[in-house]
């Protein structure tokens, strides 16, 4: 299958763009914000529909830009120390996504956007691939240096405070993070499923984990593996990719759950 | 009490806070001396978590917290945090990861570093909780937990250690086990202890001063004193 030029370019970019995936999920899944990261991705169609109406050619740009205000906006609600939290965001991911299909519905235009609904790995070039590279680059830097610090307003915000630790600028950094990889990518996986891809290596990897060193390498491993299967897998039975990825993905988190159960009786 | 500092000292004045239209508290005046335990109590939205939060700079106040101490020459206070809980559910965490990531600039997720481990398990010791370093910290119990978060808030040691109703769901035992501990931190490294707390048995026993907070310090002074209050017995009727 490698002879094929969109099939090399969709391997590279999964061999960068899943480990990036399972390294961020891990704080994604510890900080409990699957229900943000969901938000994020519903946010890319008004990101897009935003950027069609100023004339925006690349709707990279639009949505990437959207989501860092959206993200840093749904980070502010955050704060709120009620109960209707996850109503709230909620609210906003479905206005999100109703503003964005509202818009790019308009004179019945919509098929043109449905690939963003599951995406399509095939269509990458290799400027997008350089792109993620970087970003990845960037990334793991950024954990390198910071992680020690997520981790530890992830345990108690507060307490975090008291050790100096500038909570508001790293948590913004960190979603910032988010909103990129996951605009990045929307293209590729699809936004019905792309926050999947973030959440179930880093869930599966909790389930058998026992400290953050274990915890880190399985789910870039699930992460990976999940990826390069579901790439081949997709390649012979001629299924969207993404989808395929994600179901690997699941299969893994149901064996390590039952893993776990196995090993707690 | 007095308004003489002496060598070292911690003094919080006409600390205020207001969120929204509403006071929460009113012109606080706490003074503590290094080396003394000072227990807060309070009824349920008497603005004790408030008043930490404030001196811990979280939340938005009025007033100033002063720290005094002749042989650091204007070193500025160190504060050390025991929350009152911490997000740990079902997270691969390992004592050694949690401790480090507050005191450490080693990547915990990339590596175990020789040196903080060892530095880290050294100073678990003194809590008697040195096994545990490799222990995930969601599996601890509440008396090991309390252990680990107290040899947490005292790398480095305070000037100034904040307890944050620290000690739920603990055994009596263990709550003799945590108070002995906190007066040997006291009187073995000087510090000066605010302590959010309801044991009164145990308040009785260990405390210095007492203060009861009610929106502003209500009553204020030995722990004997405060228990034989008006205020005391109305809030608390005859608990202690």
């Amino acid at each position: 299958m490698l002879e094929y030029e969109f099939m090399r370019n969709a391997f590279y970019a999964i061999a960068i763009v899943t480990p990036l995936f399972g390294l961020v999920g891990t704080m994604i899944v510890n900080n409990k914000m699957a229900f943000f990261s969901d938000a994020l991705g519903h946010s890319a169609l008004t990101g897009i529909a935003i950027g069609a109406i100023l004339g925006v050619t690349n709707p990279t740009i639009s949505m990437v830009v959207f989501a860092i205000i959206f993200a840093l906006l749904l980070n502010k609600i955050k704060d709120i120390k009620s109960s209707s939290r996850d109503t709230i965001i909620s609210v906003f991911s479905s206005t999100a996504i109703a503003i964005g299909l509202v818009i790019l519905s308009q004179n019945g235009n919509f098929t043109k956007f449905s690939n963003y609904l599951i995406g399509d790995i095939l269509s990458i070039v290799p400027q997008e691939i350089y792109l993620i590279l970087g970003i990845a680059v960037a990334v793991f830097a950024f954990w390198i240096l910071f992680f020690n610090k997520l981790l530890a307003i992830s345990v108690n915000p507060t307490l975090a405070k008291s050790k100096k630790i500038p909570v508001k600028l790293i948590e913004n950094i960190f979603i910032v993070i988010i909103a990129v990889i996951v605009m990045l990518a929307i293209r590729w996986v699809g936004i019905l499923i792309i926050n999947s891809l973030l959440i179930l290596p880093a869930a599966s990897s909790r389930n058998i984990s026992k400290n953050m060193r274990q915890y880190h390498f399985w789910a870039i491993v699930f992460s990976l593996v999940s990826g390069m299967l579901g790439l081949i897998i997709s390649f012979y039975q001629k299924t969207a990719t993404g989808p395929t990825i994600v179901i690997v993905a699941s299969i893994i988190f149901f064996i390590t759950y039952f893993l776990r159960k196995k090993s707690e009786d | 009490m007095g308004v003489n500092c002496g060598l070292c000292c911690t003094k919080i004045n006409n600390i205020s806070v207001t969120l929204g239209q509403k006071e929460i508290l009113k012109d606080v005046n706490i003074h503590i001396h290094c080396g003394h335990l000072e227990v807060i109590i309070g009824k349920n939205g008497a603005g004790k978590s408030t008043l930490l939060r404030a001196i811990l700079g979280e939340v938005k106040h009025t007033g100033e917290i002063i720290f005094t101490n002749k042989e650091k020459n204007g070193a500025p206070i160190r504060i050390g945090y025991v929350p009152q809980r911490i997000n740990v559910e079902n997270s691969p965490m390992t004592v050694y990861d949690m401790i480090a990531s507050f005191t450490s600039n080693k990547p915990v997720f990339l590596y175990k570093n020789k040196k903080t481990y060892e530095d880290i398990k050294k100073h678990l010791k003194d809590f008697g909780a040195e096994e545990l370093i490799d222990s995930k910290v969601n599996r601890l119990s509440g008396g090991e937990l309390q252990r680990v978060l107290l040899a947490m808030a005292t790398i480095p040691y305070p000037d100034l250690l904040i307890l944050d109703e620290p000690i739920s769901g603990i055994d009596k035992n263990g709550k003799e086990q945590f108070y002995k501990n906190i007066n040997d931190l006291k009187n073995n490294h000087d510090l000066a202890i605010i302590l959010v707390s309801h044991d009164f048995e145990f308040v009785k026993k260990y405390a210095d001063d007492v203060i009861m907070l009610d929106g502003k310090v209500v009553e204020n002074g030995k722990p004997e004193e405060v228990f034989a209050s008006k205020a005391f017995k109305e809030t608390f009727g005859g608990e202690a």
